[in-house]
């Protein structure tokens, strides 16, 4: 008699997290299991002793953009609001490995963002002034730093669009992005949260201008209040309460290769020929797009943008010429008009919005998880993230990071 | 890379066309006259469904002339498309 395949094989190991069966009343709901979800729901249990929640995720836990991104960390935005709420997320991840007592691959190996004209070269240098005066690390180098730091990066002048200089910032770097959330989910579940899969939300019920539950495909559950960490998907959730956002959904693909020796010390950014790219700890090399020009919710992009980002890539990197590409995929991120997410309160009591992290949501996850825990607890933003509110469309006080944070939106 | 069928052109590459966002929003008729919040809808608010969507392509390395289309924004499927000017038609969802 033969064995069935696998039987040699040893047990499954236990698994981090338990699947309840949802219960009929939560104080807190969270929509979306993804890194802003879990990541809010810890800080809400952790910092403010919030405990009876569930996150809900239509499908698996971190299956959507928070399993789609190219896992980079930084915080040397332009804007004093962006500086301050992404510089608290860099704070966060330089201690998160300790606090959910789980292996990230956090690796401070730091970013270049590549100037290659003269108004990039200006716009740099501004940027690492104005990153300095917001106490965040920030340098600017020449071609031969350039060199020195990722002797990989072609910086002869005789190229299209030759590297003029970069910016630097040393404590950025990379996180494996599953672990995040593994590690979010982990401690979350061991403090009593309730990770609930294969819940997709199909309605949002309220009374008297208060949330009161939600429609699941398993079922209503009640809800003292809701937080949506929908990304890609908030414009649809939000129109269950008629509450429109001014959201663009697009596909945003990335890439890895085949795995290779250690060639790519740091984390190379070039906003002018869009591409960026490391170097995962596995060895792929990990390289991210820019958005696909039309609205789309499918999860695939268009393949000529994967060549575009292919010819950008080879003339920075002649070496990867030989490189095999191993597989692309896409994410649907939700674009705001100024480049900056936003969250907070709407007009609907009990309901919170975090949505329009555009391309950029991963290096906010411990960040924006503790301040929208914050926020969802005192029902009031934190000081972190007043400034992105909704309102601010109407009132005109935007956050306008599109060409400002050497930002590859 | 997905053929776009031009109405004037006929199917061409993705890449000769350029895009333009929802369609039919229309201009304020009197400007000076809206809210701080009807400017803001006009300005930043657009609708954003998955599902069917009206929107507006140029085919900008071709005729260069502009065109609506109906695009399921789930499976990127063109429903149908139509001249500017043209109503929207009825698709199937």
């Amino acid at each position: 008699m033969t064995s069935p395949p696998g039987a040699h094989l040893p047990e499954h190991p236990d698994f981090l997290w338990e699947n309840p069966e949802p219960k009929a009343s939560y104080d807190v709901v969270i929509v979306g299991g993804g890194g802003h979800g879990l990541a809010t729901a810890y800080y809400l249990a952790k910092v403010h002793g919030i405990t009876n929640v569930a996150v809900l995720e239509k499908g698996w836990l971190a299956g959507g953009n928070m399993a789609r991104n190219t896992t980079i960390i930084r915080s040397n935005y332009l804007w004093d609001e962006s500086s301050g709420i992404y510089e608290h997320s860099l704070k966060l991840w330089e201690g998160l490995e300790e606090d959910l007592g789980y292996p990230i691959l956090f690796d401070q190996r730091g970013v270049l963002n590549l100037a290659h004209s003269l108004q990039d070269v200006r716009d740099s240098v501004r940027r690492v002034n104005a990153n300095r005066l917001n106490g965040i690390d920030a340098e600017w180098v020449d071609p031969a730093g350039v060199k020195e730091i990722c002797p990989i990066v072609n910086t002869s002048p005789d190229v299209r669009y030759p590297v003029l200089g970069a910016t630097y910032q040393p404590r950025a770097g990379i996180a494996k992005h599953d672990y995040v959330a593994w590690g979010y989910a982990r401690a979350a579940h061991a403090m009593g949260v309730d990770l609930i899969q294969n819940c997709e939300v199909t309605g949002l019920e309220t009374a008297g201008g208060r949330i009161t539950a939600v429609e699941t495909s398993r079922g209503r559950i009640a809800a003292g209040k809701v937080a949506l960490c929908a990304a890609g998907h908030s414009s649809v959730l939000a129109k269950m309460v008629g509450l429109r956002l001014p959201l663009a959904s697009h596909p945003l693909q990335a890439l890895v290769s085949e795995l290779l020796e250690p060639v790519h010390p740091t984390v190379v950014m070039s906003n002018a020929v869009h591409v960026y790219v490391s170097q995962a700890h596995k060895g792929e090399l990990v390289m991210g797009a820019g958005i696909d020009s039309y609205n789309g919710y499918g999860q695939r992009g268009s393949f000529h943008i994967i060549e575009q980002q292919m010819s950008a890539a080879l003339e920075l990197f002649p070496v990867f010429a030989r490189a095999h590409l191993l597989r692309t995929w896409a994410g649907i991120v939700d674009v705001s008009p100024d480049a900056s997410p936003i969250v907070g309160l709407t007009p609907v009591g009990g309901l919170y919005l975090n949505c329009g992290w555009g391309t950029g949501g991963f290096k906010a996850t411990p960040g924006v998880g503790d301040c929208f825990a914050h926020t969802i607890a005192h029902d009031k933003p934190h000081p972190f993230n007043e400034p992105f509110t909704l309102e601010r469309f109407t009132t005109g006080a935007l956050v306008d990071e599109h060409g400002a944070a050497a930002v590859a939106h | 890379m997905q053929l776009i069928p031009c109405p004037w052109c006929g199917p061409r590459e993705e890449a000769e066309f350029h895009y333009g966002g929802q369609a039919h929003v229309a201009y304020p008729e009197d400007p000076s006259a809206l809210t701080d919040e009807e400017w803001a809808q006009y300005v930043f608010f657009r609708d954003n469904p998955s599902g069917p969507f009206a929107e507006r392509w140029s085919h900008s390395a071709g005729c260069r002339r502009w065109f609506n289309a109906v695009r399921d924004t789930r499976s990127h499927d063109l429903l149908a498309v139509y001249r500017a000017g043209e109503p929207m038609p009825e698709v199937a969802s």
